[in-house]
């Protein structure tokens, strides 16, 4: 089937791209030898990996006592960093399965990307459930149902903690398998187009003898529907059962029914916004602006808004509900909230989630780069207090008020998130470079049909993604 | 042609052996372990074995020089008769601690001592038990301890010792004084007396840091004794105190309040209490739980004791007196009238040490017709022997160079007598100085001699608290160090010909008290039965006397117009800042103050530990703008008669104003590491009034702010309990008495059949308790606060020290706490809640794992490391946990404690948790309870391992566990009874017929709407009070 440009629609890919300048532009990045300023890059999130690095092995040597938490939160930066982690992961998985199965196509300039990501902050966040406990060494696989010799012993299918062990492992095996097959396609061209025996190995072996035939390539886009398909419920269900945590406990400001959509929708919110951050540095280094255009960042910023407005609702709902209900301990932890001492996290929250995403009502402002640059790094700061403000504000003050405290920070709280900040970057910074950042492969189909004036056309060496683009 | 040279190998080539041609064209010999494997069945190991053999002899090799742990359970040789490994050993003992007496059962386990618990058999302490008491096995266990005797600095041997002392002693010239503090044993006052005798003209000072001069002089003048009376709360209707801590630290708080509780105990069938008055300036724990509680001054004490005195006298027939007129005191009136319809059943109590208000207390129990009820001075107490006054005479007489030797019997005036700074200064003209402290203290680091004294667990000795009551004190272990009974060492030093201790303690008793009974007729049955006791009543033998130095009681006349011109004259009430000394619950008079258990224990009321501080008005605080938060506080400067102090400040409610409150028993030098540096010295602070040293110093006082901050190590930083009904329950007796469910809370949730209990709502089945189900429950009543409890189990359970800095981190580790909330003003905004009264109702809520049978944690939990038995405890699995806290987060009454670092053998904890990381620390450990590793979580077990040996021990004898046979940590310590545990699945145990009577009346739940069903019911807290004047 030919598509062809929709006359109402602004072009996706812009500045008058063949199939073989896109195979350029991306290729080129991860041929070319690397720049001074990716190695400077790379050297500075190394550097923030080993002190982060320094903080977990004192944690890990010496135990959770390194960190602010106390009798009575027992959670505090650690489950936020957790949850936030999870969160930011969210947009990756909406981005290629939802919108792939909506047949946004404007995705794929950054699904590639966003998958990325969201396999990154995955691993950052599956730090902290390990991290976080007393005994890492025997979390690690306690918290899995494997047979063992102590008896009839087994893990507690009541708990959240176990539900969360299943989402988030499904999670992260789906997204990598999903992202992985993406990645084969252009590992095969990077590998045609490969000089050296090095690369040309290491790449051949990446992408597990990729042929291009018809057949390799309709397997490739069953499996891509399928994979969403699988994806699609894990959007929902992945932050539905981190909410639960929560949602099932018995602590005021945490057992709450609103949970799982408000949770949810926050993901989606702070990871399109981390989507965001990333995106524009990308584009900007890798210049890349023909394929990320003003358009997408647009289109991205108006799911920030619809997400944005979804946690506003819910915060709002949630006052509301403690008004409603009528429990003490409920009224006071909201109250607590908003005028208690750490009213400034609440507010913090409240201007960076629910007020700033409302300025992209402004197309000036959200066609702005800049804008949009410091709203998603807002919006991040925001999604992080939410988490923060839930757990902590909800902990420090519960039921019997003799065991109020407040929560205090050490600078091994800062370590370890500091030392996720170094494995996402490291890990982002790596993949930036080795890996091809587009998905080639799937911007390829939609450059005749929606890039401007695509007039120019002419037989490519990778005559196979031709094919590809007919059957669309 | 050259003939061929022929050259050989060895002679056998030489000779051309058969053997050598076979194998001549072999390069290896056969029995090298070359070829690659055996040939059939021949001997000898292949090249394959031979690096196997390597590889294990490499690898055994290194892990041999791996350090493998050296576990030190040596097995007996020869096991002792009485000694069974795993089965504690029981032994009747006595506490003895100065004036402070206790009579205990100590629990043994193979030849240590691990636990204290109280003698029931004691008709004087009842079974109670203090804190100080609780914690007193550890300071048997302390590394500071003097491990054998010294002189001049230098470690000697005994016989050395007593041959420099006895020479140095007899020839010491001028006077000779032996220093103590009370003597209340008698035949240590006898090996004393051997001593006195054997010098003739040596004098024996007593002195008390809590002196108690002034009712000693009041008692003599007005009976004829120098001796406190015995006093008997429990029949007191109207109990009206001023400023006497008589359930936390005076005179004899035990025994008090054992006494005491039974007033407070409310049922089905006694719907009466007492009702008490407390009139301080501090806010004690006896303050905290008074009906009625009026701040006043100390200053304004003499004159408020004299208009309580004149409206009694109007009305009972006494010649009413001329005391200033002093504002007017709300509750007076009130307390005189109640004191006069309760003629006989009422009691007045003093904590001052003026004589001249000691002898107004004294005529207004007269007038009341008390003694011989709620008091007697026929039967007299002897907690309280010292005077003062003798040991600021031995002062003067040092300066002027009278004075040639002194002992000083396990005392420590250097530290803790008001005149510290003159003594030692008075000691440098004293020739000979020896002491018997246990340890390098202030004042033995100023002697020449230190013969150190057993541990009170190491030591033979006798008590007699009240006339008539005698106990026996043994050891239960064999001296840990090279000490030795001061006793033996007096005895020694006199010349006596009997010098060992026991023989003369048992001889002392076949002569004075075997004769008082006829029960036994063979003295070995006697003493073996009074050991076994521990406590012997002998009605009417009195082996002890008064005062030492009956002459160095003030005089005081009994004409209450001459005493009211001297109260007058000495109460003036000015405007300045009055301060008043204190002793904390925990830490006393500093004598323990190396004990961690009891740093670390909260006070009572300041919940703060480690520390002392100076406990100032709301009023004051807001004056000098210093706010307190999460321990946060400010450093004032103190300056009393021209000396200053940093110290920091505790904003108290209750303190009345125009005062402020500071703990004695800190700032000590040489108590140890744990102690050290740790406050400031309170004792030379104190100030005398009408020739006594009294407890406050309405003097030159000022407090400055110094703007810098301080944080306290608080375990409670919230002051109220913010009007949250489900957690506190109260009432009045009135309310009571008409609905025995008054102040009861109980919250119904809507439903679509109306509103329900939230019992009868679950989406739960419940568990079943086919055997038994262990209930406690907690009478708020009778609950004092005085965390005997607390430390009680921190023995038990093997609960870890963490320090001040761990404190600080919120981290402390005690599984049960004892949560103290402040009534507020306000009612309805949630900020002003948070703000206590200034001068509050205050309730004690001790606070522990709730057993839920509905537990949030057990659910939550991802690898059921925390679950339900068949029993109802909610159980831990040390070993399983690994330590996600979300249990403790998910526990509603924030009661589970985590392990964040290793407490023991660590050396970030060696200095505080002495127990865990020390060799000899560790006998105190106790083996039935695991010491937990870092990264788990733990909490209050409910003592299983007392429920299992008491299922075994029932289970040997065939029968069920009887009721009150077993008893966790915390019931059994409790000095008032206000914890009952028990089997509520046997229909005749305490518990479930308590649970019977009152699930209908005080019975509740904490949080009961959220519906965890816990296993511990609390009793409401019912107040004395009139209805109209409650505070919500």
């Amino acid at each position: 089937m030919e598509v062809t440009t929709s006359p109402v629609r602004d072009p996706l890919i812009t500045g008058r791209k063949t199939l073989h300048d896109i195979t350029h532009d991306i290729s080129y990045q991860v041929e070319r030898k690397p720049t001074v300023s990716w190695l400077l890059a790379l050297a500075t999130s190394l550097g923030v990996l080993a002190i982060g690095l320094y903080a977990v092995w004192r944690t890990v040597w010496d135990g959770i006592g390194m960190w602010g938490n106390n009798k009575t939160v027992g959670w505090a930066w650690d489950i936020t960093n957790f949850v936030w982690w999870v969160g930011i992961g969210h947009a990756g998985t909406l981005i290629s399965a939802i919108l792939l199965l909506f047949r946004q196509r404007w995705r794929n300039s950054i699904n590639r990307a966003a998958e990325a990501m969201t396999i990154f902050a995955v691993i950052c966040a599956a730090m902290f459930p390990i991290l976080h406990t007393g005994r890492p060494w025997l979390a690690l696989y306690w918290m899995f149902p494997l047979p063992n010799v102590f008896g009839s012993l087994w893990i507690d299918f009541n708990s959240p903690l176990v539900w969360d062990v299943f989402a988030i492992s499904t999670y992260f095996t789906v997204s990598l398998v999903f992202w992985y097959i993406g990645l084969i396609p252009d590992f095969a061209t990077i590998r045609d187009r490969a000089k050296g025996i090095v690369s040309r190995t290491i790449y051949g072996a990446l992408s597990f003898g990729w042929t291009g035939g018809a057949k390799t390539w309709e397997r490739y886009e069953s499996i891509s529907l399928i994979l969403a398909g699988l994806a699609t419920p894990l959007v929902l269900s992945v932050h539905t059962i981190v909410s639960f945590d929560f949602a099932t406990s018995v602590i005021p400001g945490w057992h709450t029914t609103i949970f799982p959509p408000y949770f949810v929708a926050g993901a989606i919110f702070s990871g399109f916004a981390m989507v965001l951050t990333l995106m524009l540095i990308t584009r900007r280094v890798y210049r890349l602006e023909d394929y990320i255009t003003i358009q997408h960042i647009e289109l991205m910023n108006i799911v920030i808004i619809v997400t944005g407005s979804i946690v506003g609702v819910a915060y709002l709902t949630e006052l509301f509900m403690a008004w409603y209900s009528g429990v003490e301990y409920e009224q006071y932890a909201f109250l607590n909230r908003a005028t208690g001492p750490y009213w400034w996290a609440y507010a913090t929250m409240m201007t960076c989630n629910v007020v700033s995403p409302q300025l992209f009502w402004f197309k000036k402002i959200r066609t702005s780069i800049v804008a949009t640059f410091v709203l998603s790094i807002v919006v991040n700061i925001g999604m992080w207090f939410e988490r923060f403000v839930i757990i902590v504000t909800s902990l420090h003050r519960d039921y019997l008020p003799s065991s109020w405290v407040m929560f205090y920070p050490t600078l091994y709280d800062v370590g370890v998130y500091m030392f996720t900040f170094g494995l996402f970057f490291t890990l982002f910074f790596l993949f930036a470079k080795f890996f091809p950042v587009i998905n080639m492969a799937e911007v390829k189909t939609i450059l005749k049909s929606t890039s401007d004036n695509p007039a120019k056309h002419h037989k490519t060496e990778v005559g196979e993604k031709d094919v590809a683009t007919q059957k669309i | 042609m050259k003939k061929n040279k022929r050259y050989w190998k060895g002679l056998e080539e030489l000779r051309n052996d058969p053997e050598l041609v076979k194998r001549a064209d072999k390069e290896f010999p056969d029995y090298l372990p070359i070829s690659e494997s055996k040939r059939n069945g021949e001997e000898g190991s292949s090249r394959r074995d031979f690096l196997k053999m390597m590889g294990f002899g490499i690898s055994a090799a290194t892990l041999a020089a791996c350090e493998a742990p050296v576990k030190k359970a040596i097995p007996y040789v020869v096991k002792p008769v009485d000694v069974d490994v795993t089965i504690p050993n029981y032994y009747a003992s006595t506490y003895l601690d100065g004036g402070d007496y206790c009579s205990i059962v100590v629990k043994t386990r193979e030849g240590r001592p691990i636990k204290v618990n109280g003698n029931d058999l004691s008709r004087v302490t009842s079974g109670g038990t203090s804190a100080q008491v609780q914690a007193s096995v550890l300071s048997l266990y302390d590394k500071q301890r003097l491990q054998g005797p010294v002189a001049n600095g230098q470690p000697v041997s005994w016989s050395e010792l007593d041959q420099n002392v006895s020479a140095q002693w007899r020839s010491a010239g001028g006077q000779r004084v032996i220093v103590s503090y009370t003597v209340l044993s008698p035949s240590t006052q006898a090996a004393i007396n051997a001593l006195v005798e054997a010098f003739p003209g040596t004098q024996h000072i007593m002195y008390d840091p809590q002196p108690a001069d002034g009712m000693l002089a009041a008692n003599k003048a007005m009976f004829g004794k120098a001796v406190l009376p015995t006093y008997d709360f429990s029949q007191a209707n109207v109990i009206v105190s001023f400023g006497a801590d008589f359930l936390g630290t005076w005179v004899a708080p035990i025994s008090y309040a054992k006494q005491y509780a039974t007033t407070r105990k409310l049922n089905k069938n006694k719907k009466s209490m007492s009702r008490h008055y407390q009139f301080e300036s501090n806010l004690s724990l006896t303050g905290a739980n008074a009906d009625y509680r009026t701040p006043i001054k100390p200053s304004q004490e003499g004159l408020v004791i004299g208009q309580l005195y004149n409206l009694i006298a109007a009305k009972a027939g006494g010649s009413a007196a001329n005391f200033t007129k002093t504002d007017e005191i709300p509750n007076l009136q009130k307390a005189a009238n109640d004191l006069l319809n309760a003629r006989g059943a009422s009691l007045v109590v003093s904590g001052s040490n003026d004589p001249a208000v000691q002898m107004v207390v004294n005529q207004i129990n007269q007038l009341l017709g008390n003694y011989g009820t709620t008091l007697t001075m026929d039967q007299a107490s002897y907690y309280r022997r010292g005077s003062t006054a003798a040991l600021e005479r031995l002062v003067q007489d040092a300066q002027a160079g009278r004075v040639g030797g002194v002992i000083f019997y396990n005392c420590n005036p250097a530290y803790d007598y008001f005149g510290a700074a003159s003594l030692v200064e008075a000691l440098s003209k004293v020739k000979v100085k020896i002491a018997t402290s246990d340890r390098i203290d202030e004042t033995s680091a100023l002697a020449d001699f230190i013969a150190p004294d057993h541990h009170y667990l190491e030591s033979w000795n006798d008590a007699e608290p009240q006339q008539g009551q005698f106990s026996l004190a043994q050891p239960t272990i064999t001296p840990i160090f090279d000490t030795r009974q001061a006793q033996s060492s007096l005895l020694t030093w006199a010349g006596s010909s009997e010098t060992n201790y026991y023989n003369f303690l048992r001889s002392r008793w076949r002569e004075n008290l075997f004769g008082t009974q006829s029960e036994d007729t063979d003295f070995d049955r006697f003493w073996d039965r009074a050991l076994y006791n521990g406590v012997l009543e002998a009605e009417g033998t009195s082996l002890l006397t008064a005062g030492a130095d009956d002459s160095s009681f003030a005089n005081v006349g009994t004409s209450v117009a001459a005493l009211a011109s001297t109260i007058n004259n000495n109460y003036k009430g000015g405007e300045g800042v009055e301060l008043v000394l204190y002793q904390k619950v925990a830490i006393g008079s500093g004598r323990q103050a190396n004990n961690p258990w009891l740093q670390e224990m909260p006070d009572p009321i300041t919940k703060t530990t480690w520390d002392n501080y100076l406990t100032i008005p709301q009023s004051m605080a807001s004056e000098m703008e210093i706010t307190t938060k999460e321990g946060f506080t400010g450093l004032v400067q103190l300056t009393v008669n021209g000396q200053s102090y940093r110290m920091p400040v505790v904003v108290q409610p209750g303190q009345a104003p125009g005062t402020v409150g500071i703990a004695v028993g800190y700032g000590r030098n040489r108590a140890g590491k744990v102690a050290d540096q740790l406050g400031v010295n309170a004792y030379p602070m104190a100030s005398k009034v009408n020739g006594s040293f009294v407890y406050f110093n309405a003097g030159e006082v000022t407090v400055e702010n110094l703007d810098e901050e301080y944080r306290l190590a608080q375990t409670q930083t919230h002051e109220t309990f913010m009007g949250r009904e489900t957690v506190i329950q109260d009432a009045v007796l009135a309310e009571y008495q008409e609905d025995p469910k008054a102040g009861r809370f109980e919250y119904e949730l809507e439903t679509s059949e109306g509103p329900k209990p939230p019992e009868d709502i679950s989406l739960w089945h419940g568990h079943k308790y086919p055997n038994h189900h262990w209930m406690m429950a907690i009478d708020l009543n009778s609950c004092i606060g005085c965390a005997a409890c607390t430390i009680s189990c921190q023995v038990e359970n093997n609960v870890p020290v963490v320090g001040k800095q761990e404190v600080i981190n919120r981290r402390e580790m005690h599984w049960l706490r004892i949560d103290r909330y402040y009534s507020s003003d306000e009612v309805s905004d949630a900020k002003e809640m948070e703000k206590a009264s200034a001068n509050p109702e205050v309730v004690f809520q001790p606070m522990l794992c709730q057993h839920c049978n509905n537990a949030p944690c057990e659910t939550v939990c991802p690898v059921l490391a925390t679950t339900h038995s068949t029993e109802g405890l909610n159980q831990m699995t040390y070993n399983r946990c690994i330590g996600t806290r979300y249990c403790a987060n998910n526990c509603p009454y924030k009661v589970r404690r985590f392990n964040w670092f290793k407490y023991h053998d660590n050396e970030q904890f060696a200095a505080v948790n002495v127990a865990m990381n020390t060799d000899l620390g560790k006998m105190v450990l106790n083996p039935d309870v695991t010491v937990r590793s870092r990264g788990v979580m733990e909490k209050c077990t409910f003592c299983v391992q007392r429920i299992q040996l008491g299922k075994l021990e029932a289970r040997k004898q065939g029968r069920r566990p009887q009721d009150g046979e077993i008893d966790t940590a915390c019931a059994e310590a409790c000095p008032t009874d206000a914890i009952l545990f028990g089997d509520a699945n046997d229909p005749t145990s305490k518990i479930s017929q308590l649970i019977n009577e009152e699930t209908e009346g005080r019975a509740y739940h904490v949080l009961q709407e959220i519906r965890v069903s816990p296993n511990i019911y609390y009793l409401t807290k019912i107040r004395n009070k009139d209805q109209e004047e409650t505070n919500a």
